[in-house]
């Protein structure tokens, strides 16, 4: 039994992790410094959760995939043109703040919408994608929401794999603690599932998928939408960096023998 | 008046989990902090143990989700069971512990009471009277602290965040909340849980040492060759030697999808860092890793840090440990291993 899944992936944008990050202040709260200049990538685990869902529709024929994303236009267009060239998608892109200090419900509102205005939607076939956290928030709060407002009861987090069985059915693996794997086995579509790292590598870059993807993908990120996140009830009384510089002894021209006499006393220490 | 509601699973054998406990001790001391009414709510097969257990907390009511359908671990019957306990006790703040059972449900259950969901909380204090929660943003590189008038408002405890419970347990009185899963909530079944062979198993959360392996351990060595076989004989044996829990760099554990030389006891479970694991333990030791921002942000829990590294102006070095090595790891782990 062969379904044909629309899988929606839900992933905004965050600064490229090998950046330092500041907070600063903004008219409407905590911000990034130079947040607008900061290189951005494609939310790591938004990433993978892309990458699970083009294998998926690549093997299960007449699938298809939508990528949702919520960020600053211009970034979003910067990023989406090395995104485009890994798996086809169709984008659907929303024109709004991607940066960490905004509310997880507010942003799950807007997907929401943007999510049921996707024509031809068929919630019956419908898997919803995206990370089981950001790198940005980190709430690991926005998928949950999110379900909830599309009606979706089985959802699945830490998701690292996603199996079709033969009657359609689905075998979810979702990360538990101590490094082990909650098995499930799903009825079918509709369902949500918050990725964590998934099995695959990152696909390499095809120029054609490229081609094929940009044809929709400006028009859609002209026709963004704006979107504002009021952060309705949201205060936040203090953001810093962690004071945590140590004064780091560097031992050189030591034995392996030394350094290894040290290092088992302050083990067992 | 604020109303505190205590939520928690029951484990396998009726008991709470350490977890639980950390954030039993967060509710009580918010609800002595803000002058608020503290009830307990259990989710489980049978929650009579878990509420015995806490019994002496000082909840003023003990209400419980029981039953088969509510024992596993699904999205569907935990919301479920959650929402009905929130509405039962009348909360205004719900304190769970960050679980993974918990995060994937309760922020779901915010949604469904018109409410917020603060997760990964590291602390809570009260201020002038106002409950403020602390918590880490862009992966553990900033902390902030949150207020929100919005409510209910479902703080997730991070466990080892929080001092444990300790009080005596006694014989609770349990007021059981009816819930009818309708059939559309069981169209999942947990079917089991897949882990590691015992003596396979390197993830060890209560460990006092995390081990981190970085991707110079399958790098061409001074001879011109990589040596992954004795790599991985060497990290095994330490891990033997001092149950330490293993943790690995991303490179490393994504060579694999490269086509490259792994450690084959390392999966993206073991990953610390930028989009891996944040773990708690003492003391850390890091191997054949540059220690750049996007690994050691996942240390940002682990006290005492010491690294091994043949470069001296590594990451490790710029104040992020306590002490840096500059020396092979082949050769040190050789000699720890011999000695310890």
């Amino acid at each position: 039994m062969s379904i044909a899944y629309q899988i929606i992936v839900c992933g905004s944008i965050v600064p490229d992790p090998l950046q330092t990050l500041e907070p600063a202040s903004s008219p409407t709260g905590p911000a990034l410094k130079n947040e607008m200049m900061l290189p951005a990538v494609l939310d790591p685990w938004a990433s993978h959760a892309l990458y699970e869902a083009a294998n998926l529709a690549k093997t299960t024929p007449g699938s298809k995939v939508w990528l949702v994303s919520l960020g600053p236009k211009a970034k979003l267009q910067q990023v989406m043109m090395s995104v485009a060239q890994k798996v086809p998608f169709e984008l659907v892109a929303l024109d709004g703040p991607s940066g960490g200090f905004t509310e997880a419900s507010d942003v799950a509102a807007a997907l929401a919408e943007a999510i049921l205005a996707i024509p031809g939607l068929d919630r019956s076939r419908m898997l919803v994608f995206g990370g089981w956290e950001s790198a940005s928030r980190g709430a690991g709060a926005t998928m949950q929401m999110l379900g909830e407002r599309l009606g979706i009861v089985d959802q699945f987090q830490g998701v690292d794999e996603l199996k079709v069985q033969s009657d359609g059915a689905l075998e979810i693996l979702e990360r538990i603690e101590g490094g082990r794997h909650q098995v499930s086995r799903c009825a079918g579509a509709p369902a949500l599932l918050g990725w964590a790292t998934g099995n695959l590598p990152e696909p390499k870059n095809n120029p054609q998928v490229g081609m094929a993807n940009m044809r929709l993908m400006m028009p859609a990120l002209q026709k963004a939408k704006a979107v504002k996140l009021a952060g309705e009830g949201l205060a936040f009384a203090s953001v810093s960096l962690p004071r945590q510089m140590r004064q780091t002894r560097i031992v050189k021209d030591q034995s392996a023998d030394a350094i290894a006499r040290e290092i088992v006393e302050w083990i067992k220490k | 008046m604020e109303t505190i509601l205590f939520i928690a699973h029951t484990e396998i054998d009726g008991t709470l989990a350490k977890s639980a406990l950390d954030a039993l001790s967060a509710a009580t001391a918010t609800s002595a902090s803000l002058a608020a009414g503290l009830v307990v709510g259990l989710i489980g097969e049978n929650t009579q143990s878990a509420a015995n257990q806490i019994a002496l907390c000082g909840a003023s009511k003990f209400l419980a989700v029981n039953g088969a359908d509510f024992s596993q671990a699904r999205y569907a019957s935990d919301a479920a069971a959650s929402e009905a306990l929130a509405k039962a006790a009348g909360a205004t703040i719900i304190i769970a512990p960050a679980t993974s059972r918990a995060n994937r449900a309760l922020p779901g259950v915010a949604q469904r009471l018109g409410g917020r969901a603060d997760t990964h909380a590291a602390g809570l204090g009260v201020t002038d009277g106002k409950l403020s929660v602390t918590r880490w943003y862009y992966r553990q590189r900033m902390e902030a602290v949150v207020q929100r008038t919005t409510r209910p408002w479902i703080i997730l405890v991070e466990a080892g965040s929080q001092p444990t419970w300790l009080g005596a347990a006694g014989t609770a009185v349990v007021e059981t909340v009816a819930v009818v899963l309708p059939d559309s909530s069981k169209r999942t079944t947990v079917t089991g849980i897949r882990s590691p062979a015992a003596d396979a198993q390197t993830i060890r959360p209560d460990a006092d040492l995390l081990f981190v392996t970085g991707a110079g351990w399958t790098k061409k060595q001074a001879d011109g060759q990589t040596h992954v076989k004795e790599a991985e004989e060497i990290i095994v044996g330490f891990l033997k030697k001092t149950r330490a829990s293993l943790g690995s760099s991303k490179s490393l554990v994504d060579l694999g999808g490269e086509g490259e030389a792994v450690l084959p006891f390392l999966t993206h479970l073991n990953q610390v860092g930028q989009t891996g694991a944040t773990p708690r333990h003492p003391k850390g030791l890091s191997t054949c890793c540059h220690g750049e921002e996007p690994h050691t942000v996942g240390w940002r829990f682990i006290n005492e840090r010491r690294a091994i590294s043949l470069d001296p102006n590594c990451g490790w070095a710029r104040g992020k440990a306590d002490v840096l090595y500059v020396a092979d790891a082949f050769a040190v782990m050789k000699k720890v291993n011999e000695m310890a």
